[in-house]
This record gives C-alpha cells, sequence and structure tokens, in this order.
C-alpha cells in the first residue's frame, strides 16, 4: 500500500538472507508484486520495522543501479535486529524511505579519484556508493578500497570483493584484518595504520565509515599524509524515530542527521557541538 | 471592525458551535483553565490562559499512526486516519498564537507532516487579546505583541464590547458564519484606552527587559561550552513537564502498542529531558542531565533560529515558569548565559 | 532565620566541616525557588533563600550528592527528615557524608492558591500577622494566610526533626494530623462515586513524571516505565485504562515506604491530588500490619518487606473485597 503520509510505511518482503559474518546478514527486500520499493540514492537509508518489535534506520546497501531489489546488511546487536537476524525467507517487513541526503554522487564526486575506506560493517552504507561508481565507471577515475575487519570472518560482502571487485580494472582493494588468522596471508593490522602505510595520493576524494573510533584514527591519520577534511565524507549514526527531521531525536546543532545527513563532510561536523 | 456586545457573548457561542465544534477556555474545578468543547451555558474563563497549550489541537499528545495486522510472515497495514471535521478554537492568546507559526515552520516543511495538516487545515483560530499581562509574561521579548494577536481572527475586549478583525480569508469566513449578530465596531475609543492601559503595564513587567539581541544562531560555540551549565542543569528531575506544557516543544516517539487485536503504531509527546531520548543500541551521545538540559535551550535559542531565519523557539508564554517542579526556566538560563 | 541559616552554612564551609550546601535558590519572582548547591560565602550571601516559599524537599538530591567528595550540608524540615531516613535505610545515600541541619518546617505557601483567587500579577507576598499582603501589578491584594497555605502542610503529621546533626530552632513534636480525612471520604463514597472521582482527576495527567522524578521513594536508576521489556513504557496513555495505572502501579510500589512528604502533588502541574492515593495505601498498611510512619527510624523492616507470623491474612483481601 503506498503511503500518503512519509510515516506509513510499505510493505516488503524478505526474498533472500544471505549470511555474511557471525553476527551480519545481507537481506534482500522487494515489493510484495515484485521489483523494488522505491529508487533511491547511493549513502540514503531507510526505516525498517517488525511491528511491535521496533523500527530503525538501516543504510541501503546494494547500488540504485541494481534494478531489480533492495539489499540491507544489518548487524545484531539490539532487539529490531535480533529479531530481523531469526526471520526466514518469505517474511514480510515494514519499510519507508529514501531518507537523508547521499554521497554527493552527481556532483562532487564526479571525475574524481576516490578512496572508500572501511571497518566491519561500515562497508554496508560505502558499498552502495562503490557499486554505484563502477556501474558508471567512466564518470569516475581511479577508485581504490581499503576495508578491515577484526578477522577474516568479519569481512562484509567478501565473496563480492573477491569475485567482482578485485577482478575490476581500474577498482584497487586492499584487504586487511586486526589479528593474524590461520588462512590469511592478506596484510594484518588496524584499518588507520593500514592506510597510512598505503600512503594514498593526496589527490584522492576519501569516503570513510566504520566505529566510531576507527573513524577518529583515519581521520588523524588522513591529516598526517596531507588530506584537508574538505576532502573527507562519512556518514553519522544517531538514534531516529521519524526519519524526516520533526521527532528531534537526531537533532544535533543546528542539523538533523536524518535529513541533513548521514552524509557529512567532515569540516561541515567540526561546525556541531561536541555531543558526539 | 465589527463588534458584539459583551452580554450577547454566549448568543455568538451558541451560533458557532450550531454549526461547527467550538473549543473555549473555560474554569476547571482546581482554579486552572483548559480548552473545553462549547456546550451551552460554558463561560469563558477570567484567568489570563491555560494550562496545558493549544498546540494540542494540532499535534495531540497522542495520535494514531496507522495499524497493522500481524499474521505469521504477512503484514497487512490499516491506515485508519480519519478526515478531521472542522472547528473553531476561541480565545487563544497572542503567545499560543505565535506557537503556530513556529510549529508550522516544522511539520509543514517538506515532507509535510498530513497528520498536523489535516488539523490545521480544519481549524480556524480566533485570538483574544490580553489585557491583564501576568509577572511571568515576557512574549514581548519575542516580538509578540499581546494586545494584537495574531490567527485567523483577532478578538478584543474592552469590557463592554468584543471587537473582531479578520487576518485570513478563513477568519473572513467566519466572521460572515456570524454577521447577523455582528454590529459595526469601528468607534474604538473605549478599546484604545484599554489598550493603552495594557501597554502600559506590559512596560512595567518585571521581564520587560529581557531581550533577545545575545542569543541567536551564530552564539552555538560560545554558550554550547559556557561553563553555567553545571549550576542551571545540577537541580532539573529531568521530569518533561516543561516541554509538555510548552506551546513550542515538538518532539515525539513513534511506539508500537499491541492493542489485543494486532498492533497500533502512534506517536505521543517526547522530551529531550529524559534519559532515553537519545540513547542507541551502543550507548548514549547525552549521558547526564547537563547535555540534556543544555540540548533543550540550546534548541530553542540557538539551533531553531539558525534554521528559521531567526525565530526563536520560544513565545514567552512563561508556563515553565510557574508549572517547573524546581522553577528552572529558560528566563534563567537566558541571564545566567548572558551574564560574562 | 535565612540569616542564621546562611551564617551557620559559612561557618561550617570555613572551617572545613562541609565542602558544599545544598539549600534554596532565589528566583525572578517572590515565590520561584529553585533547589542549588552553593560552594562558597559569596553565593550564600547573594542567593540563598529560606522564606514561606520555600517548600521544596531536597533529600532526593541526596543521593548524588553524597556520593561525591566531600560532606555535604543539608538544611531540612522535618518531613523532609523522613525522606532522608527512608534513603538511609534503603542505602540509597551515603549519610556519612551528609552533614544535617534540622530547621524548622511549615506551613510553607502555595503560590497556586493565591493564583486560584485571581490574584495575578504577583510581585511579592508578606505574611503580617496572618494575612497576606500581595503586592501586584494591578494594586495589593491581600487574603487571610490558612487560605494559602500547601495542602501537604495543612494536614502536617510531625514538627518532630527524626535525624540531624544539628538543630536549629525549637525541636518540634509529632502531631495529630488530619491527614486521613480526605481518604475516609473516599472510602465512604460508592465505588461508582469513587471511579468517577478518580477518573476525573486522573484524566489530567500528562505523564509528564514530575511525580515519579522528585519522589524520594522513587530512586530506581531504570525505572520499570522506561524499560521498554516491562510493556508498560508507553510515555503518554495509549488508552483511558493506561492513564489510571501509572499512578496506581507507583503508587504499589512506594508503598510502605512513603514518607508522605506532599511532594509528588505539590509538583504535579495538574493539580492532581497523588498524595491521596499514597495515603489511603499507609491507612491500609496501618490497619493490616499495625501503625508504622516509613522513615521515623532507620532500623525498623517495612511491613511489605518484612514477614511476622501475625500479619494479616490473605483472605482479608476476600473480605474488604468489592462491593
Amino acid at each position: 500500500m503506498n503511503s500518503n503520509d512519509t510515516l506509513i510505511p510499505y510493505i516488503g518482503v524478505v526474498t533472500d538472507i544471505r549470511i555474511d559474518t557471525p553476527d551480519v546478514k545481507t537481506f534482500r527486500v522487494e515489493s510484495p508484486e515484485g521489483g523494488k520499493l522505491f529508487e533511491h540514492m547511493p549513502g540514503q537509508c531507510a526505516m525498517l520495522s517488525i511491528p511491535g518489535v521496533g523500527e530503525a534506520m538501516f543504510s541501503i546497501t546494494s547500488s540504485p543501479t541494481n534494478k531489480e531489489f533492495m539489499e540491507f546488511s544489518i548487524k545484531k546487536c539490539g532487539c529490531l535486529t535480533n529479531w530481523l537476524h531469526a526471520m526466514d525467507v518469505g517474511q514480510m517487513i515494514t519499510v519507508r524511505g529514501p531518507y537523508g541526503n547521499a554521497f554527493p554522487v552527481e556532483t562532487e564526486l564526479k571525475g574524481k579519484d576516490l578512496l572508500f575506506i572501511a571497518g566491519g560493517i561500515g562497508l554496508a552504507p560505502l558499498r552502495s556508493v562503490i557499486n554505484y561508481v563502477r556501474d558508471k565507471r567512466e564518470n569516475y577515475g581511479d577508485i581504490q578500497v581499503i576495508y578491515g575487519s577484526r578477522s577474516k570472518d568479519d569481512l562484509v560482502d567478501y565473496k563480492e570483493i573477491l569475485d567482482e571487485w578485485m577482478t575490476d580494472d581500474g577498482v584497487h582493494v586492499n584487504l586487511t584484518i586486526d589479528n593474524a588468522q590461520e588462512g590469511w596471508d592478506g596484510h594484518v593490522g588496524f584499518v588507520p595504520n593500514y592506510v597510512k602505510e598505503l600512503n594514498p595520493s593526496t589527490s584522492k576524494t576519501v569516503l570513510v565509515c566504520g566505529p566510531p573510533i576507527m573513524i577518529k584514527f583515519t581521520l588523524a591519520g588522513l591529516k598526517e599524509l596531507g588530506f584537508t577534511e574538505t576532502q573527507v565524507y562519512t556518514t553519522m549514526e544517531l538514534r531516529m524515530k521519524c526519519g524526516v527531521g520533526k521527532c528531534g531525536r537526531c537533532n544535533i546543532g543546528n542539523k538533523y542527521v536524518c535529513k541533513d545527513g548521514p552524509v557529512f563532510r567532515f569540516d561541515q561536523l567540526d561546525e556541531l557541538p561536541d555531543e558526539y | 471592525m465589527l463588534r458584539i456586545s459583551a452580554n450577547k457573548l454566549d448568543s455568538l457561542f451558541e451560533a458557532v458551535a450550531a454549526k461547527q465544534t467550538l473549543y473555549i477556555p473555560a474554569d476547571r474545578n482546581d482554579g486552572e483553565a483548559e480548552y473545553k468543547k462549547y456546550e451551552t451555558g460554558m463561560k469563558l474563563t477570567s484567568r489570563l490562559n491555560t494550562l496545558r497549550s493549544a498546540k494540542d489541537f494540532f499535534f495531540p499528545q497522542t495520535e494514531d499512526i496507522v495499524e497493522f495486522k500481524m499474521d505469521g510472515k504477512k503484514i497487512e497495514i490499516n491506515d485508519i486516519r480519519q478526515e478531521c471535521e472542522d472547528f473553531v478554537i476561541f480565545g487563544v492568546r497572542a503567545c499560543d498564537a505565535r506557537s503556530f507559526t513556529i510549529l508550522d515552520k516544522v511539520y509543514l516543511s517538506e515532507p509535510v507532516d498530513s497528520f498536523y495538516k489535516n488539523r490545521r487545515d480544519h481549524g480556524t483560530v480566533v485570538t483574544l487579546a490580553c489585557d491583564r499581562p501576568a509577572e511571568t509574561c515576557f512574549c514581548q521579548t519575542f516580538g509578540i505583541d499581546p494586545t494584537a494577536p495574531e490567527g485567523d481572527c483577532a478578538c478584543w475586549s474592552d469590557g463592554s464590547y468584543y471587537y473582531f478583525k479578520a487576518n485570513t480569508a478563513k477568519g473572513q469566513t467566519f466572521l460572515d458564519s456570524i454577521s447577523d449578530l455582528l454590529e459595526d465596531g469601528d468607534d474604538t475609543a473605549e478599546l484604545d484606552k484599554v489598550i493603552a492601559k495594557t501597554k502600559a503595564v506590559m512596560s512595567k513587567l518585571p521581564l520587560a527587559g529581557l531581550s533577545t539581541e545575545n542569543f541567536g544562531g551564530d552564539k552555538l560555540d560560545e554558550y554550547f561550552s559556557s561553563d553555567k551549565w553545571t549550576e542551571l542543569s545540577e537541580s532539573c528531575l529531568g521530569c518533561g513537564t516543561c516541554t509538555f506544557v510548552c506551546p513550542t516543544c515538538q518532539c515525539y516517539d513513534i511506539k508500537d502498542f499491541n492493542t489485543g487485536n494486532g498492533i497500533k503504531r502512534y506517536r505521543c509527546w517526547d522530551s529531550c529531558m529524559y534519559s532515553d531520548f537519545t540513547k542507541m543500541a551502543h550507548g548514549n551521545p547525552r549521558l547526564t542531565q547537563l547535555e540534556r538540559f543544555r540540548q533543550r535551550f540550546m534548541h530553542k535559542l540557538v539551533y531553531f533560529p539558525a534554521n528559521n531565519n531567526g525565530e526563536f523557539g520560544c513565545v514567552g508564554c512563561g508556563r515553565c515558569l510557574s508549572k517547573c517542579p524546581i522553577s528552572m526556566n529558560i528566563v534563567k538560563v537566558m541571564k545566567a548565559l548572558e551574564e560574562k | 532565620m535565612q540569616k542564621a541559616m546562611i551564617e551557620k552554612a559559612k561557618q561550617l564551609l570555613a572551617d572545613g566541616t562541609v565542602n558544599r550546601v545544598i539549600g534554596w535558590k532565589r528566583g525572578e519572582f517572590a515565590y520561584d525557588i529553585t533547589p542549588a548547591l552553593f560552594e562558597n560565602a559569596e553565593e550564600l550571601e547573594k542567593d540563598f533563600v529560606f522564606d514561606d516559599f520555600t517548600a521544596a524537599n531536597v533529600s532526593k538530591y541526596l543521593v548524588k550528592e553524597s556520593r561525591k567528595e566531600g560532606k555535604v550540608l543539608a538544611f531540612l524540615k522535618p518531613c523532609d527528615t523522613y525522606s532522608l531516613n527512608q534513603l538511609t535505610k534503603e542505602h540509597r545515600v551515603d549519610r556519612e557524608n551528609i552533614y544535617v541541619i534540622g530547621i524548622p518546617g511549615g506551613p510553607k505557601l502555595d503560590i497556586e492558591k493565591i493564583k486560584a483567587k485571581g490574584i495575578t500579577g504577583v510581585l511579592s507576598v508578606k505574611n503580617e500577622d496572618f494575612t497576606l499582603k500581595i503586592e501586584t501589578l494591578y494594586g495589593e491584594e491581600t487574603m487571610p494566610y490558612y487560605e494559602a497555605v500547601l495542602d501537604k502542610c495543612a494536614s502536617c503529621k510531625s514538627k518532630m526533626h527524626v535525624t540531624y546533626d544539628e538543630l536549629m530552632g525549637e525541636e518540634g513534636e509529632v502531631l495529630e494530623s488530619s491527614r486521613f480525612d480526605m481518604v475516609e471520604k473516599l472510602e465512604n463514597m460508592s465505588s461508582q462515586e469513587r471511579y468517577d472521582f478518580w477518573r476525573s482527576e486522573l484524566s489530567k495527567c500528562i505523564r509528564c513524571n514530575a511525580c515519579r522524578n522528585v519522589c524520594p521513594a522513587c530512586t530506581c536508576e531504570n525505572c520499570v516505565f522506561d524499560n521498554p521489556k516491562s510493556g508498560i513504557d508507553n510515555k503518554a496513555p495509549a488508552d483511558s485504562f493506561e492513564e489510571n495505572l501509572f499512578h496506581i502501579i507507583r503508587a504499589f510500589h512506594v508503598a510502605g515506604r512513603c514518607t508522605d512528604c506532599g511532594e509528588c502533588s505539590r509538583v504535579c502541574p495538574q493539580h492532581i491530588p497523588l498524595h491521596l492515593l499514597n495515603r489511603k495505601f499507609i491507612k491500609d498498611i496501618n490497619a493490616l500490619y499495625g501503625e508504622y510512619q516509613a522513615g521515623a527510624d532507620t532500623t525498623s523492616r517495612a511491613p511489605l518487606n518484612d514477614y511476622t507470623t501475625d500479619d494479616c491474612e490473605a483472605s482479608v483481601v476476600h473480605e474488604r473485597g468489592v462491593e
């Protein structure tokens, strides 16, 4: 049923569930009649809920260039997410969106060399941009992805990274895990340190997403390498309820993270009060 | 201007109530006033203002959004909204009337909140000018003139007559609907005297000197890191009374309620002063009452004006001054922050 | 008295017995008193006030304050001392860290009662021989002192301080109070009349939680009404049945521990006489388990937390049942 008000959701059906890591699953959501529920731009989010259990904002991890379905990569960490992880294919959920601003893929990022830095589940929002950019290759420069997680089993979208991204020309992927592990002969070390080791060119525009502590150290490292805050983007996360900048929950400074964000450039974040 | 003799006010209420639902501020048995649906014999209160603000009419404390029926893996949606009936609110004071403009800026901006808009479209606001301001009034600070209230139709009283003037098309429709009861009211000599007297009292109000010149969107860094917040917030109970009596507070929560027959999703007033307002699965950015207390006042005095061309999130109605259990309020905050 | 209290506080700060003082701070008008922390003599001189409007019970703030470094000075009226004892008994405060000075109690005045008489624009209130001389923006008004007294003070149960490190002013006694009169009146109503009374009062509730947050017996760090797993965290009445539930559940939670300090009714913005619910519980507990005043001492066990062989039997519920 289409909504006449943004607070009234659509009904979506979960048509596929992929187990990514011990605590992350990727859910494919389509309209009960088939096809996508709505269009979106990379970086935007949607409110998913199970009535009676809860509702929360999740970033849409699939790219808008995927014409058949939407995907959400969700980490199990609370009431609603526990329920979602326990559900089966065929379950209906409520979806409303798309909410938030998107990464400026059609404006500031066009023509640029892009560097994506992600940690753990932080890859989910960036995946939407990476796949969009790969599908519209001619509009962008070179693509580098630096991605790390606690262990090999905690790398989200691992199969896609190996089979699709690493085999793509012009896409360079650097993976790392926190501690050495049997069966892993790739780089070992934290993402912020790996970034400094790789010493990427400062001509790149950077998109970072991950746990707050990783973002903090990565930004510090990038600054040491000569990057300025106006060339680094990230996404913010706060408790949200309405999703449209009215209920006041995600208000920080004069911004509403659900409406003016979740994508922010670091110099914009500096203007916000130091609450987060 | 049109007018009606004061002793005929009842017949005006009867005439309006015959055509649509009418709400007037009336006395309650505990000495306070509240908006009640008009019934024959109900009298306009003599108290300056109601305890609960008029925002209830457009942004009620609880509002059902949608209903869900769950059946195995299936979910069915039931849009339970109903078209609102037309109604008139009579006797809204200038402060509450301005609060509607402020709430409009939030709820009627894109994407439009259709619940709010529905009520707003169906409501006619008839304001009543004040003639006995209280010591807790400070609407002047926010550029509101209690002797010239906004609203669809404004009304003044000089003791013998009630004078009316339409400000909008809706207000004009309201006056047209009762035109047979009204007479010409262009002779406002007595009324002018009452207004002059009220203005004299306004200039002598204890809070008449309070000004917003030191507040606004550009004061974020300065006030956010002020060391006054500790002492301002130390006795705050975090109860939410200020938020709920405030005509401009607009935060809400969305909750699901199992009716036994399905799940009802409703929204209800929430307060940024509550401890779980910003609580997430992995932490809470506002851990202590200081941060929450600061958020409410920074929002009203800095963030809201920054986003709305300098319009402040307060109308000076004075309700928080009389209702806070520990007597903290926006005036004390403003004075403390301004003090260097 | 105010001057003497300021001097005493300054002296205790100066000699290092305490490093901060909890008291009352002057506001914008005669009657808007805020509980506040004073840390030095200047602050005390400037803002400390003790008068007819300092009704607030500061013992709840001691839950947090007594856990900080250094001793805190608290001026407690007789009713406040009962709350402190109860908090001490429940180990919610560190009594060692509080220096209590017992001060004279009320009666304190209720500005709402003054305003309910139609007196507006109040600038100052003076008590002259039990007539209140009220200066307002619209001239001077007068009213009998006793008509403006807070409800909780009108039915005062005790002028005795049950805990103190020092006393200022005379010691008082436990009083014969009329505090159960209204409860009896309600008990003697038919159940329909009683239902109507409570429905009309409780339907005014705006769920602001002021009563809960000011109550010294409500010190749970994670209240059941804020816990989404409890099913009753609805914040606003999702239906009218629920409107009553909040108050009745809370009254049950504090039953046997409520010292009848009257703060809940004083702070309610809608003037709901919540204390009547609590007094009904106290009256019943007195009848069923023997006379008990919570907070009168720090050692006795609350009747609902204690089992003795002569506790009333469960059949009493049946006997007292509904019509």
